[in-house]
């Protein structure tokens, strides 16, 4: 056998790793984490490569879904109910929500399921259990990229082009993200107790899709209205990603304050939840 | 304190169980359907588990121990005595409710092979997916890769899906890449249970180069060959509470004969309760070490002997006392009849008789050996009496290479392992000497 690095040096010290009951709310351990980045990373890989095996469309699923949703919004809410665009056509208008949108039900699908799905794993092996939900959303990243193609193509075939707003997409993504971990850390832990979570799931997202300006714009509410909308961050990011992209005419600017506040106590919520019960989680899940 | 790898300090843990609901009525129903939500709700954001109000029990109770640096430790005990739960609890995979523990070095747990392989996954990318899971990092996967795809013998379908591969190449690869785990401690739970002989060996050879590599290893194993061979000090758990830690010998041989019930020396004081008839009944059964100890443990290189002590109570008959020896597997390992030529056809007088029987040193195979006594008159052919499992005894097997097993470690086969002269002979194969003729 090759000897490995790690082989046992005289005089080298290792640090202590201390066992012990955790009492009330327990830290984060995010330094852990980072340690782990390298299963983070093959944890998301694995996610992706396995996602559209033994399929036949494969990765066009990733487009479909959307794609077929904006058709049947465009039918119904476009066209015969006549929902307002803000003077977008409603295609597009439609699409650019559904995009981000899609990237998060998806996540939360995933994510809530990703400690339950790997139960042999969580009782077998030690590793942040954070790792798993978080690898599930970010693995949703590449179905995000493919779905934002079509819709470049989309605003190219209907003519709108992002103005320098456009910058700001990253960080939209990013809230979009933090919004979908957030939900997902509370599901998910949720979910090694209590099976029903599964069961609700997708009523939360169906719910929570029209309480979303998907199918219609946030501008039909008004102040202070408006504004409080953004306590669901989705509102946010949903607005931001049109503003960014299609160049609405007003910056929705206090909806993205509201929608950011409300994704950090999401996730810093969920998180320390999640970290709270994850000692439980070998022993019931 | 540097010197100490693992340091235990009155752990123990609890688990709760759900206790079983007496029937409800319709009436109790509705009212837990509205009840319980509310309740199981406030219990989920409390963190508290909902089945509080169950029965608990203690798997861990106060387990205290250090573990020095560079020690192979066994732990035994039987099953649902604590031993995985106290390794879940050393890899950190579970908390414990009490006490703590300290570890230096990196852990790693081999808890059973294959955790975390995905079936769609080729061989090569299941290599990095569950090096990683186990805490290898990619430099070091890399680094390990044609020695694990050579170890686990799947060079030509390391780029096919796993969920093609036979359970054997599975297994193999499996193990491949936990084996190559380099951390400081190595956690070890039954991975010896699974596969085929050539399988084990593997594993336990391996085993053996972690240990001399100078790791700390503590394993949990069923099977006590191995960790005779293995550990230089073996733990025993005993619903939740170390009743031994010392010796691997004195740990294995407490733990086998609170099982077998069976010891090395049985003695029935009272005469009118031995077993027996009018003619003769039985005193006592022992197994004796050459120098006449009385022993429940045998050396496989030592000889040893099996005495039983009897009264005969009517003299003026001819007795043939005699033995059958029987392994674990109920298999009966050769019987052996008193040919002593001195009482041949010689009626015995009444009085105290010791026979005792003399069985040379590699014979046994190495095991648990239980022995019946028995005692007949030759005329008329009448049993006078007849115990079985009278007594047992292990035969222990250490890896001293002056055994039949030379230098192997793995499981060796059969009911008895004489030790006998193998020969060799060689002749060069022709082509080479063509070879080096050029």
């Amino acid at each position: 056998m090759a000897d490995g690095i790690t082989e046992n040096i005289p005089g080298r010290e290792f640090p202590i790793i201390r066992i012990a009951p955790s009492k009330g709310w327990v830290s984060l351990r995010l330094r852990e984490l980072y340690e782990y980045r390298e299963l983070l990373y093959f944890l998301i890989w694995r996610d992706i490569k396995v996602r559209y095996k033994q399929t036949v469309l494969g990765a066009a699923w990733a487009i479909i879904q959307p794609f077929f949703t904006m058709l049947v919004f465009s039918l119904f809410f476009g066209r015969l109910a006549k929902v307002p665009s803000d003077g977008i056509p409603y295609p597009i208008f439609s699409y650019a929500a559904l995009v981000p949108w899609m990237f998060f039900s998806h996540g939360i699908l995933l994510a809530s399921n990703s400690l339950v799905g790997h139960a042999n794993l969580i009782k077998k092996v030690y590793f942040p259990r954070l790792s798993m939900p978080m690898a599930a959303v970010l693995s949703g990243v590449v179905d995000f990229v493919l779905a934002f193609f079509l819709l470049l193509g989309m605003m190219f075939f209907f003519g709108t082009y992002p103005t320098i707003n456009v910058i700001w997409l990253p960080f939209f993504l990013l809230l979009a993200f933090i919004t979908c971990l957030g939900v997902s850390l509370w599901l998910s832990a949720m979910n090694v107790q209590f099976r029903d979570i599964r069961y609700t799931i997708p009523f939360i997202t169906q719910f929570w899709m029209f309480a979303t300006p998907i199918a219609y714009p946030s501008s039909l509410l008004s102040e202070p209205w408006k504004t409080l909308y953004g306590l669901n961050p989705m509102a946010g990011v949903v607005e931001g990603f049109r503003w960014a992209l299609l160049g609405t005419k007003t910056a929705p600017g206090p909806i993205i304050i509201v929608s950011s506040m409300a994704a950090v106590l999401l996730l810093l919520g969920g998180a320390m939840y999640f970290r709270r019960m994850e000692k439980t989680f070998a022993d019931i899940v | 304190m540097s010197d100490i790898a693992i340091h235990i300090n009155g752990i123990s843990k609890q688990y709760h169980i759900g206790k079983m609901e007496k029937y409800k009525t319709l009436r109790d129903t509705l009212v837990d359907v509205v009840a319980s939500p509310v309740r199981r709700i406030g219990s989920v954001l409390g963190g508290r588990a909902a089945s509080k109000k169950g029965e608990s029990i203690w798997a861990l109770r106060d387990i205290s121990f250090d573990v020095k640096k560079g020690e192979v430790i066994g732990i035994i005990g039987r099953n649902g005595a604590g031993k995985s739960t106290l390794l879940k609890i050393l890899s950190r995979i579970t908390e414990p409710t009490e006490g703590f523990a300290e570890i230096r070095g990196r852990v790693g747990s081999l808890l059973e092979v294959g955790t975390g392989f995905h079936p769609e996954l080729t061989g090569r990318e299941n290599i990095y997916l569950n090096g990683a899971i186990l805490g290898m990092n990619r430099v070091e996967i890399e680094r390990k890769f044609d020695e694990i795809v050579s170890f686990a013998e799947v060079e030509t379908f390391i780029d096919t899906p796993v969920k093609h591969y036979s359970s054997g190449m599975y297994l193999r690869l499996a193990f491949a890449v936990a084996a190559h785990l380099e951390p400081e401690i190595l956690i070890v739970d039954e991975v010896l249970a699974v596969g085929d002989a050539r399988f084990q060996k593997k594993c336990i050879s391996k085993m053996k180069d972690v240990g001399q590599k100078g790791r700390t290893v503590l394993f949990v194993s069923h099977n006590m060959p191995a960790i005779l061979r293995l550990c230089q000090r073996v733990i025993l758990l005993e619903e939740g509470v170390i009743t031994a830690d010392e010796h691997p010998q004195q740990v294995v041989r407490k733990y086998l004969s609170a099982g077998t019930n069976t010891p090395a020396l049985r003695e029935w004081p009272d005469p009118k309760k031995a077993p027996g008839k009018d003619i003769a009944r039985l005193r006592a059964v022992r197994v004796c070490t050459e120098g006449g100890r009385v022993t429940d443990q045998i050396d496989i290189r030592e000889p040893f002997s099996v005495e039983m002590e009897y009264e005969v109570l009517k003299g003026g008959f001819v007795l043939m006392p005699h033995y059958f020896f029987w392994n674990e597997d109920e298999i009966c390992i050769f019987g052996s009849l008193d040919i002593d030529p001195a009482w041949q056809g010689t009626p015995r007088p009444a009085g105290r008789y010791v026979s005792a029987v003399q069985i040379p040193g590699n014979l046994l195979a190495e095991g648990t050996i239980y022995v019946n006594a028995a005692l007949n008159t030759m005329n008329p052919f009448k049993a006078q009496f007849w115990e079985k499992s009278a007594v047992a005894f292990q035969v222990i097997e250490n890896s001293g290479g002056d055994t039949a097993r030379g230098e192997y470690t793995g499981k060796v086969g059969g009911a008895i392992r004489p030790l006998l002269n193998w020969s060799t002979k060689y002749s060069p194969s022709e082509n080479k000497e063509r070879i080096s003729a050029l």
